[in-house]
């Protein structure tokens, strides 16, 4: 094998260039802010874990995760997401801390993309927490801190679908009598492959009524209004998660964040890990959800302390893309000195720098080409030759 | 990007049947729709932009977003499988994917080789009928494999089997049947739902009405 050369990466990894770096900055300290102003705390956890734990528990997939050995042999990950080490310092560190708890975090993730280049295998994801609280009371504060994140960080444009994997699973378990052929249905949904669906329910054994509703389910999207339909087709154990999206939909007006939400129940994004709401935001001109999160009431049991939580997880790249923010405005100042005006280019400098400006301090005599170095400063100040009082060019 | 919806269309085979397809939904292509070489076709008046890719490419446009909806085989949904909805069974381009050779040909038995353009489809094929197999990836001609000698089976797209029989092979199993799905971007299946189900409902009406007259 030929070595890589110098300027080649692993793919899917990316480095992020000066300008770049401002941009996400300003993006996270708006999100940070607006999330701390909900009262959840940050938090950071490890880069690695251990697969047998937060690896398995993770709701990405396989073959998406970096694994390594450490020196005795144990399989690590590099986390693919931040709910699965959350919901372990939840049952650990603060497990003397009692519910709910309101955790936040922005932090980079990993997944390794299998087939080509063209996303990041390390992107960065804002998102929080919520442990301890079944209620629609927290579906819908999570749904709408999402939305005022989105919307500080200056994304006008993008909805937010909402559906219910309890309303799902009753549905095809009342249908289909049991789980395995529950299951078979429900893979369809998670292809996104409805032609597969249609044609399965068509071939099964079951009464025109029954059929229909299955048939009918790939409709149930729209506003807040389908759901008066989805009380027909919903299964007698389903009925719960029609009134709690009723009760999700009062509560979200409240907040006033109803228009940016609308109902799909063919949302199925992960087989077995989510448990009631889930929800994606879409926006335009990116091909990809560019936030997603739902309940998982099942994921603190596999580390031991059982709770009811929902969360969110914002990527900050597809987020940043989708703003397209114009160059941010922070100028700095060069000041180009020769030697014998050294200190009073480092007064200077002080000065600049205790009311809040970039100023970098240049001997001109480390610089080759002085009129291209200073031409990347919004302003440039010289002190060359002999001392004389005022020298501001 | 204005406001058009981007359909992929699928370059050769399925292009034609595809195009008619449209036409008899009421979109209004212009005739003179298929002769242009050019790769991206506005249409302001039907509110569409065309984009022509490889056909094994589509699902790759409509993943990334870049396109909104495409027109795919299930051939290349399956071989591919991208993160796209399958929404429409569109019953064009009807043919299935199959696995043939020479007949009475005495396989290699160490380690059979099949040659195929869809080594995904192929390898799964296999592994569920607990063969153990070794796939060759070809682009093209896959008939030529056996016949030369690089492969003792091919699995491939069949529709009249003309090409198989022109060239002394045999179907030995069929794996599948294929027909050509209309697929749609997540994103775009939401951000421009109204466009998009209206496009669905069109043509499954015109599907629809021609299986009422077969």
């Amino acid at each position: 094998m030929s070595k890589p050369f110098v300027f080649e990466k692993p793919m899917g990894m990316r480095d992020t260039l000066p300008l770049l770096y401002q941009v996400k900055q300003q993006v996270r300290q708006v999100m940070e802010q607006e999330i701390k102003g909900w009262g959840y705390q940050f938090i950071q956890t490890p880069t690695l874990e251990y697969y047998d734990t937060v690896g398995e528990a993770s709701a990405i997939l396989d073959q998406q995760l970096f694994k390594l050995l450490d020196s005795e042999g144990k399989t690590l990950v590099l986390r693919p997401d931040m709910t699965a080490p959350i919901a372990r310092v939840v049952s650990s560190s603060m497990k003397n801390v009692s519910y709910p708890i309101r955790l936040a975090y922005d932090s980079a993730v990993f997944r390794s993309q299998q087939r080509e280049g063209g996303r990041p295998a390390e992107f960065e994801q804002v998102g929080v927490e919520l442990i301890g609280d079944g209620t629609s009371s927290a579906d819908a504060e999570v749904i709408a801190l999402m939305v005022s994140a989105l919307s500080k960080a200056g994304l006008d444009e993008f909805k937010v679908a909402v559906g219910h994997i309890g309303f799902l699973n009753e549905l095809f378990l009342e249908v289909l009598g049991n789980a395995e052929r529950a299951e078979e249905l429900l893979r369809f949904l998670y292809e996104k492959n409805y032609v597969g669906y249609a044609s399965h329910v068509k071939n099964l054994a079951l009464s025109s009524i029954d059929k229909k509703r299955l048939l009918d389910l790939l409709q149930l999207r729209g506003s807040e209004e389908i759901l008066e339909e989805a009380k027909q087709i919903a299964a007698a154990g389903g009925q719960k998660a029609v009134a709690d999206l009723q009760e999700l939909f009062s509560i979200l007006e409240m907040y006033g964040v109803k228009d940016k939400v609308f109902l799909d129940f063919t949302l199925f994004s992960h087989m077995s890990y989510y448990t009631g709401i889930v929800f994606e935001g879409y926006t335009k001109e990116l091909g990809f959800p560019l936030c997603s999160g739902g309940r998982y009431d099942q994921l603190l049991d596999e580390f031991g302390r059982s709770a009811q939580a929902i969360g969110f997880g914002i990527r900050l790249d597809y987020l940043i893309e989708a703003l397209d923010v114009k160059e941010p405005v922070n100028p700095r100042t060069c000041i180009v000195f020769s030697p014998e005006r050294r200190k009073e280019a480092i007064v200077k400098s002080r000065e600049l720098r205790e009311k809040g400006k970039s100023a970098v301090v240049q001997d001109i005599s480390g610089v080759g080409n002085v009129d291209e170095y200073s031409g990347r400063f919004e302003e440039v100040i010289y002190y060359i030759g002999k001392p004389v009082k005022g020298e501001v060019k | 990007m204005s406001s058009l919806l981007t359909v992929a269309m699928p370059k050769g085979r399925i292009f034609q049947e595809a195009v008619e397809l449209l036409r008899q939904a009421d979109y209004p292509l212009p005739p003179e729709f298929e002769d242009s070489r050019k790769l991206i076709i506005e249409l302001e008046e039907a509110g569409m932009r065309f984009i022509l890719a490889k056909p094994m490419d589509v699902p790759t446009y409509v993943e990334h977003g870049v396109a909104d909806v495409g027109i795919a085989g299930k051939d290349v949904m399956l071989e591919e499988e991208r993160d796209v909805y399958e929404v429409l069974d569109l019953k064009i381009s009807d043919c299935y994917l199959a696995v043939a050779g020479l007949p009475g040909q005495k396989e290699n038995s160490v380690a059979p080789k099949i040659a195929t353009k869809y080594p995904n489809v192929a390898a799964q094929y296999f592994r569920e009928q607990g063969e153990q197999v070794e796939i060759i990836k070809l682009n093209g001609s896959i008939e030529l494999a056996p016949l030369i000698g690089l492969a003792d089976r091919i699995v491939d797209i069949v529709s009249t089997g003309r090409t198989l029989k022109e060239n002394g092979l045999v179907e030995m199993e069929k794996i599948q049947g294929i027909t050509s799905r209309m697929i749609v971007n997540p994103a775009s299946y939401r951000m421009k739902s109204g466009v998009i189900d209206e496009l669905v409902e069109r043509l499954s009406k015109v599907v629809e009405s021609k299986e009422e007259v077969l």
